[in-house]
């Protein structure tokens, strides 16, 4: 069984080969996870197994049995609110026109939990996998830093 | 705090792009691309194909309707192939299958039969008088020719002291927007065909979709979802998908879709035009250019695309920001068999600033000058006259502002001492350089150019407002809404942007050209006044007060007391029996261009910016790294500054990746890279921090005051970049992408 986003689901040994990719967007409906090379180089379709950011079109399903896996869409609230990186990423104008957003976010969160207050060439060294074509990656960075420290406030 | 009206649904993964959508019944296409660039197809045999597991059609262009050629400005381009092979983009065959994997999978079982024609793919073979014809019915290998003619170019040899002569290269670069093409089409019950796409003009992919179908522009419907970047590239590659998905949506009556892999995206989308450019520069002792003689030869490959206007532009901006008495210039667009050529942000303009912006280095260095002294000497300034006989008069003239503003934030008179020039002493070879720049703003005389707004109060005085803009990821729509919001003196959260529809708002061109914000505003900005008016007089029949300003969700009369608020306001319309609905147009001021004389009012208006590059050179690797990047743009007026400056961080970064890394090579008339592992964009340890400096001088053609941005951020980083490569290595870099020759 695989884990996403807090809930459960048996995985048939006829779907081990599935990309993880295509079962998070084709089977579960969970299209936040973008597909912008399919091999694994533009880090559109990150996805946190474990809280470390993988590129889920790498990944069979037979790679990820009994992990838990977080998409874009198991960030923030039930009821809608958002996380406060997600917030950051508004209020810093980091988003264009947003398919290498949820990655990327994904990718950020990974290094937000392993490293609270990491420096800006820090934030470029975790994000250098993922690809953004609109923004130049400054006020991507600009927000990954503004969270921090409102996720982490006393570090 | 930036604003943007749909961070909340990309941010949290909501927002639903093209390939997010499923129908019902929903069926999938793809397209098989021709084996070779240049050939006649003999049979296209897809019996087997057919007969494979869960495929319902293969469709070949016998199977089209309508027309089966199709072109924005040359009819020209095969929406499938249909017995001759140019390119090796061409798509022969669409194979619809229930699911993707089938489709895939029948691909190989289409049995083609082609015989080899001779191919050309260097622009100088094809401009051979004995060439052999790329697209017969053209009738010439020059897809077209421009010129220039101003002043008295032996008159200006005959002043100059001395003459320099040098040729440059571009690459053919690739858009790389991180959403490959896709498109999702489906016959209605009503019998309108109707698409979303990832595509950045509705409208062109609407007349393509009819095109191809033999329907009327009112039987199609395309609508806008959040695309995945464009940069220009989604437009005719983009449109076609749209067209071959409706195609097989129509003779199938289920819903179709066809969405591009990053390789199909890669193999067929249009590139940016790689150039040759040979110029000829005549100087006078006292710095001042006394001509310009330059010949440019771009590369269309096998379809004509925009090719005319992408050129068009290359050849009013010539010489360059610079004011030049005498100038001869020739350009040609040209048929090659190579993947064709297209719009890509810059769209003409980064070609001819590479060369130009190190030729006036060049040039300074020959007359024993400062290059900023001799750029002063040379830039147009207020009431210049341009190279095109246009007397820059109608808006600010901020050339050396924005110069002047960029020296000063990055220190470049200091940091100039600094400079290596290859002194074999150094590890690191240090180097900063400058490039300015002028463009013309929006289409200019290449096209019809205007724009429409429709804002619709509703009886609770919420407001939806749409425009004939696409939302390419720019932030367009936020901008639409909040120059509306400041006419209408109202919160952001009232008015609510509705994804325009072409069976609803009317065509407004292709939202490229920079000219989003600039036109769309502009009828945004037109039709706020109308709809103030209208409420204007139900106030001033109802009060026996004229209306004067909006302002805080208040009506005031010409003291600053308040008449009503604007709920009241907007129930007394209803109340009164007079729809407060405003229809507002910016018509583009009128521009002219002579294409025999190459003169001409070009553009309405133009805009101004200047970029400064650091960087290190390590001289035993070649490797560049980037230290800092600065860049100052005068835009009008910065409607949503947050988003002005990621224009300026993702054209500085777009641009540098074009001077150092970005190309695509072709072997035999097929782009090699066939994905990102090898077509290297820059990532974030690619680029350095980066400065931005919006500068503002309200526009007084443009009704919201502001001008446009997308396109000058990218179009002078690249010369920036070799012209400091050149401080720090004392070798001048010609071609594109600078590789430097280690030591």
């Amino acid at each position: 069984m695989i884990t996403v986003n807090g809930k459960t689901y048996q995985i048939a040994t006829t779907k081990y080969d599935l990309l993880l990719s295509t079962w998070l967007r084709e089977e579960l409906m969970l299209t936040g996870t973008k597909i912008g090379c399919g091999i694994g180089v533009c880090g559109s379709c990150t996805v946190l197994v474990n809280k470390e950011a993988k590129r889920s079109c790498k990944l069979k399903l037979q790679d990820v049995l009994g992990e838990e896996i977080t998409t874009i869409e198991g960030l923030g609230t039930t009821d809608g609110g958002l996380h406060p990186l997600q917030q950051a990423f508004i209020d810093c104008g980091a988003i264009q026109c947003g398919f290498c957003t949820p990655g990327m976010v994904l990718s950020a969160l990974a290094l937000l939990c392993k490293n609270h207050q990491p420096s800006r060439a820090e934030i470029r060294q975790a994000l250098k996998g993922n690809i953004c074509r609109c923004t130049g990656y400054q006020q991507i960075i600009d927000a990954v830093q503004k969270a921090a420290t409102i996720m982490y406030p006393n570090e | 705090m930036a604003y943007r009206n749909d961070a909340y649904a990309k941010v949290s993964g909501k927002a639903k792009y093209t390939d997010d959508y499923t129908l019902p019944g929903m069926l999938h296409a793809v397209p098989l691309h021709a084996p070779v660039a240049s050939a006649k197809i003999i049979r296209i045999d897809t019996s087997e194909a057919k007969m494979s597991e869960g495929v319902r059609a293969v469709f070949t262009a016998d199977d089209i309707p309508g027309s089966v050629f199709f072109g924005q400005i040359i009819r020209d381009y095969p929406t499938l192939a249909q017995s001759r092979i140019r390119s090796t983009g061409d798509v022969l065959a669409l194979v619809v299958a229930e699911t993707r994997e089938q489709a895939l999978a029948a691909l190989p079982l289409i049995k083609l039969e082609w015989e080899a024609l001779p191919a050309l793919y260097d622009p100088e073979e094809a401009l051979k008088a004995d060439a052999i014809l790329i697209n017969e019915s053209h009738g010439s290998n020059i897809c077209n020719y421009h010129r220039v003619r101003t002043g008295d170019i032996a008159e200006g040899e005959r002043e100059a002291d001395l003459v320099i002569e040098r040729s440059f290269t571009t690459s053919r670069a690739e858009h790389a927007y991180l959403e490959p093409e896709c498109g999702l089409a489906q016959l209605r019950p009503d019998g309108v065909m109707e698409i979303i796409g990832s595509m950045q003009h509705p409208f062109s992919t609407r007349r393509f979709v009819a095109s191809t179908l033999g329907l009327e522009l009112k039987d199609v419907e395309v609508k806008t979802v959040p695309m995945g970047g464009g940069f220009g590239g989604k437009d005719d590659t983009a449109a076609l998908v749209c067209a071959r998905a409706a195609l097989c949506a129509y003779l199938l009556h289920k819903p179709v879709k066809l969405c591009y892999s990053r390789e199909m995206s890669m193999r067929e989308s249009y590139k940016r035009h790689p150039y040759t450019l040979q110029y000829r520069m005549g100087l006078k002792k006292d710095g001042r250019i006394s001509f310009v003689k330059v010949r440019m030869v771009a590369d269309g490959g096998a379809y004509c695309s925009v090719t005319p206007w992408v050129t068009w532009r290359s050849t009013v901006q010539c010489a360059g920001c610079y004011a030049v008495p005498n100038v001869h210039c020739e350009v040609y667009g040209v048929y090659t068999n190579n993947v064709f050529t297209g719009a890509f942000r810059g769209f003409g303009s980064p070609q001819v600033n590479w060369a130009i912006e190190q030729l006036v280095e060049i040039a300074a260095q020959e007359l024993g000058m400062d290059e900023l002294a001799f750029r002063r000497i040379n830039m147009v300034k207020q009431g210049s006259r341009t190279v095109t006989g246009q007397i820059l008069d109608t808006h600010i003239v901020s050339l050396q502002e924005v110069m002047d503003k960029v020296l000063a934030e990055i220190d470049y008179t200091n940091k100039r001492k600094n400079c290596s020039f290859g002194d074999p002493k150094q590890d690191k070879w240090y180097g900063i350089g400058l490039a300015i720049s002028y463009r013309g703003m929006s289409l200019g005389a290449e096209g019809v150019d205007f724009n429409s707004a429709i804002i619709n109060v509703q009886p609770d005085g919420s407001v939806l407002l749409e425009t004939g803009v696409h939302e390419n990821g720019q932030g367009a729509e936020s901008a639409m809404i909040l120059i509306a919001a400041e006419e209408l003196g109202l919160p952001v959260s009232r008015i609510r942007y509705r994804m325009p529809s072409t069976s609803n708002i009317p065509d407004g061109g292709t939202t490229v050209a920079s000219r989003g914000t600039l036109l769309g505003g502009g009828a945004t900005t037109n039709a706020c006044n109308i709809l103030k008016g209208i409420i204007g007089e139900v106030l001033d029949k109802e009060y026996e007060l004229k209306a004067e300003s909006f302002v805080g969700g208040n009506i005031l009369d010409s003291s600053g007391q308040p008449i009503c608020t604007w709920e009241e306001a907007i129930r007394l319309c209803y109340a009164r029996q007079v729809y407060p609905y405003a229809f507002g147009v910016f018509q583009a001021p009128r521009v002219s261009w002579n294409e025999d004389t190459g003169q001409g009012n070009a553009y309405f208006t133009w805009v101004y910016g200047a970029q400064a590059v650091e960087l290190e050179v390590d001289p035993k690797s070649g490797k560049v790294t980037l230290l800092n990047m600065v860049a100052a743009h005068d835009v009008g007026r910065a409607v949503n500054p947050d988003m002005v400056k990621g224009q300026f961080f993702g054209g500085l970064t777009m641009g540098a990746g074009y001077a150092l890394c970005e190309v695509v090579p072709l072997k035999d008339g097929a782009a090699i890279p066939t994905n990102y592992h090898q077509y290297r964009v820059l990532r974030s340890t690619d680029v350095p921090e980066m400065t931005a400096i919006i500068v503002e001088n309200p526009d007084a053609t443009s009704p919201s005051k502001a001008k446009g941005i997308g396109e000058p951020t990218l179009e002078i980083t690249a010369p920036a970049i070799a012209n400091a490569i050149y401080r720090a290595t004392g070798k001048r870099y010609y071609d594109q992408p600078i590789k430097i020759r280690s030591v």
